[in-house]
């Protein structure tokens, strides 16, 4: 971890501090001590033998919360360094409010091996600035041909797997994935795309792809997939959680299924709540991500399913590209957006305009992801590892690409006024991130 | 009025009083493609790049006499997507281009918006001669004159548009151009090749020409292209033609003053039958004719100084 401190003992006083995985939201003090959460309760009142080493924290006006998590990111290392690399994105990762990322295996080697995880977490080790948590591969090479060595893959230290990037089209190969993960319990991340439904497509279909001559992908193409998978969890009754939802109708498939029982999670965005395919009339390809933004109803389906717990999860799906994959015709430009140091102020807009409790935003950035990985972090209890989001809520400021940390610019949020930041950021009790 | 803007990417940003000045412009310009001296000087001095990044003869040739009767230079540069993504971009090659102080860019390609991305970051006038199944704006532009030199007017008319609406620019544009006139426009094809988001632009849809063509005052027939079949969007070319193929038998119950109108190149037989294409409500090559003049007054009024004109300021795209 980096900066190389030792672990430092902290008081943060007077914060609200809001731990959804004990269902705690008041005004609290916080102990932190040699890396570790000692203590959260109001009016902690500190023993003469600590007061020298405790560093006092004023956090009133403030929220005091376990550490985000980001489920969905790419990092790009190894393979793509000149977009992002471990240290960069955890950088990033850690200014935007994050302790903790999960980092799709579409990496150059592809992450199908202990070696690759190996390495990630090596260099996150070494130069990472949060914790990392790699996804392998759903299949070797992410050819959708053959399983990977999901076995060996979890030892290493992978929390999921996942071919994300690339859907699984191979229905017989998702059966195998899901009954094979199911012997490691591990997670089963599905990118749900029907690529044959999607055909090529560069943004969302309907009236504005048919106005501007772009080809369409179908919200179907997403639809039919996650039907697909949800009925493969079902019979397999493996853990399956379905990336990056975007569309009013995968919204429905994904409460009917939970209805049912069935093992399944879901994510989504800031840009899936938050931006429409509207944005595209002017061709700017910082708005082509896939899955592609959608329409004023999507959107509104999916904050309906953040508010009513259908969604568990919101995650960045953080894809850097810089001005070679970008500054193209919108046909050639790659898909995918930066999202690690624009997402907090997006989150916290839902609690704003009453789509979700401060509980529940905070359970979607820590608790839940952190829970659907199996990963110890996500709580402020006691004993717990101290990662630790210090955020100002009330701060207004304009998002600016040109502040970032991420080695890539391509954020669609850039030049949006918003509100809320991380004010302070602490991984194992290291402060990783302090407001300038 | 004057024409104030810096680039003509599509029709859909036009209002209706600039695609009439461009209008009055084509046919006053017309007079000069009969002359024996068919060469004014009007852009003497001016340079116009053309960027072909598709295979164009009609079109490419049509802006090149356009330019060189108005005394422009013209260069033409032809190449192909495939070749630009593993070399040199885009926007670099048209940056090279910039460096040496062209006048007017006229730009074909096949991905949509890639003409608007270079108007974007040039100082020199871009022209849409046709980007991806986006827009095709003067394409439309003489559609219209030619509309309009048959039927004395746009408004009121009723202009059927029959196939493959889904991949044509050609189609969106005129359906914009053609409605903003007053024109009512019908697409007539398979859903395969009409997704209904095109009711929103104000066209009717209708799966049968023979609900169609008796209304039709004007009937606009697209290319086919073969590909189509492959992409599961026909059965086969053979079913194409005997369902939507243009034959004089289906136009049996046509109008008498009927005209027909193909934007080319034609797939005889297919799409159109030979006795059509070449028959008397045929007016097939006044468009290629009258695609100069439009060429010319777009050259026209996009090369000159924009600087003489009173106002310079660029009106805001609806975008």
């Amino acid at each position: 971890m980096e900066p190389k401190e030792k672990s430092g003992s902290f008081i943060f006083r007077n914060g609200r501090v809001i731990d959804p995985a004990r269902k705690l939201d008041g005004p609290m003090d916080v102990l932190v001590l040699e890396g570790r959460i000692a203590e959260t309760r109001p009016q902690i009142s500190l023993g003469a033998e600590f007061r020298s080493e405790v560093q006092e924290i004023d956090a009133s006006g403030k929220w005091v919360v376990p550490g985000l998590i980001d489920m969905h990111v790419h990092l790009r290392e190894p393979g793509e360094e000149y977009k992002e690399t471990i240290r960069s994105g955890t950088h990033a990762a850690v200014c935007g409010g994050f302790t903790g990322v999960a980092c799709m295996p579409n990496t150059h080697p592809v992450n199908d091996s202990a070696t690759v995880t190996q390495y990630i977490l090596e260099k996150a080790r070494y130069e990472g600035f949060c914790r990392v948590f790699p996804v392998g591969a759903i299949s070797a090479g992410l050819e959708g041909k053959n399983l990977a060595e999901y076995g060996e893959l979890q030892a290493a230290g992978a929390v999921a797997v996942s071919d994300d990037g690339r859907p699984v089209m191979n229905g017989l190969l998702m059966r195998r994935a899901l009954e094979y993960a199911g012997t490691f319990e591990l997670l089963v991340i599905s990118h749900s795309e029907d690529s044959q439904l999607s055909a090529g497509g560069l943004m969302n279909e309907g009236p504005v792809s048919t106005r501007l001559g772009l080809r369409g992908i179908p919200a179907a193409a997403e639809e039919v997939m996650i039907a697909r998978d949800i009925i493969l969890a079902e019979m397999t009754r493996a853990r399956l959680h379905i990336a990056h939802v975007s569309s009013a109708g995968s919204v429905a498939l994904i409460r009917e299924a939970k209805k049912r029982g069935i093992n399944v999670t879901a994510e989504t965005a800031p840009q899936y709540f938050t931006l429409t395919e509207e944005l595209i009339a002017g061709f700017d390809t910082v708005y082509k991500v896939n899955p592609p933004l959608r329409t004023a109803r999507d959107v509104e389906a999916i904050r309906a399913g953040l508010a009513d717990g259908t969604i568990d999860a919101i995650a960045t799906d953080h894809a850097p590209h810089t001005s070679v994959e970008k500054d193209l015709e919108f046909e050639f430009a790659s898909n995918g957006m930066i999202g690690l140091e624009s997402s907090l102020p997006l989150i916290l807009g839902l609690v704003r305009d009453g789509t979700l409790t401060p509980l529940e935003a905070i359970a979607k950035a820590s608790s839940n992801p952190a829970g659907i990985l199996r990963v110890p972090c996500g709580s402020l209890r006691e004993g717990a590892a101290a990662d630790v989001t210090v955020i100002d809520p009330e701060a207004k400021y304009t998002i600016d690409v040109n502040t970032f940390r991420s080695k890539s610019r391509n954020c669609p949020f850039n030049g949006m006024r918003v509100q809320g930041r991380a004010e302070m950021v602490l991984v194992g009790g290291i402060v990783v991130f302090s407001a300038p | 009025m004057s024409f104030k803007r810096k680039d003509l990417l599509g029709i859909r940003d036009l209002q209706v009083a600039e695609i009439e000045h461009i209008l009055d412009l084509s046919r006053s310009l017309k007079e000069i493609n009969a002359r024996s001296i068919k060469k004014v000087p009007t852009l003497r001095g001016k340079t116009v790049v053309h960027l072909f990044y598709e295979p164009s003869t009609r079109t490419r040739t049509s802006f090149d006499i356009a330019a060189k009767r108005l005394s422009a230079d013209t260069y033409s540069i032809t190449g192909s997507t495939s070749s630009m993504v593993k070399g040199e971009t885009l926007l670099d090659t048209m940056k090279n281009l910039e460096a040496m102080k062209p006048d007017v860019f006229v730009v074909r390609h096949s991905a949509s918006g890639a003409p608007h991305l270079l108007a974007q970051h040039t100082e020199a006038s871009v022209i849409n001669a046709g980007d991806g199944m986006h827009e095709h704006p003067s394409q439309a532009l003489l559609d219209m004159l030619t509309i309009h030199d048959h039927k004395g007017r746009l408004d009121g008319l009723n202009v059927v548009i029959v196939g493959d609406i889904y991949h044509s620019r050609v189609a969106r544009s005129d359906i914009y151009g053609l409605t903003k006139m007053g024109s009512q426009v019908t697409l007539c094809g398979p859903p395969t090749l009409i997704p209904p988001d095109f009711e929103l632009m104000g066209a009717r849809v209708c799966n049968h020409l023979k609900d169609c063509i008796p209304e039709a005052d004007v009937i606009m027939v697209l290319r086919l292209q073969k590909e189509r079949q492959q992409q599961m969007l026909l059965p086969s070319l053979r079913e194409y033609s005997i369902i939507y193929g243009i034959s004089p038998a289906k136009l049996k119950n046509a109008k008498d003053d009927v005209i027909i109108m193909h934007p080319g190149p034609m797939n005889r037989g297919v799409e159109i039958s030979p006795e059509v294409a070449d028959g008397p409500h045929s007016v097939i090559l006044d468009q290629v004719t009258n695609g100069v003049a439009v060429r010319m007054a777009v050259l026209y009024l996009l090369a000159q100084d924009r600087s003489s004109l009173p106002d310079i300021s660029r009106p805001s795209s609806p975008e």
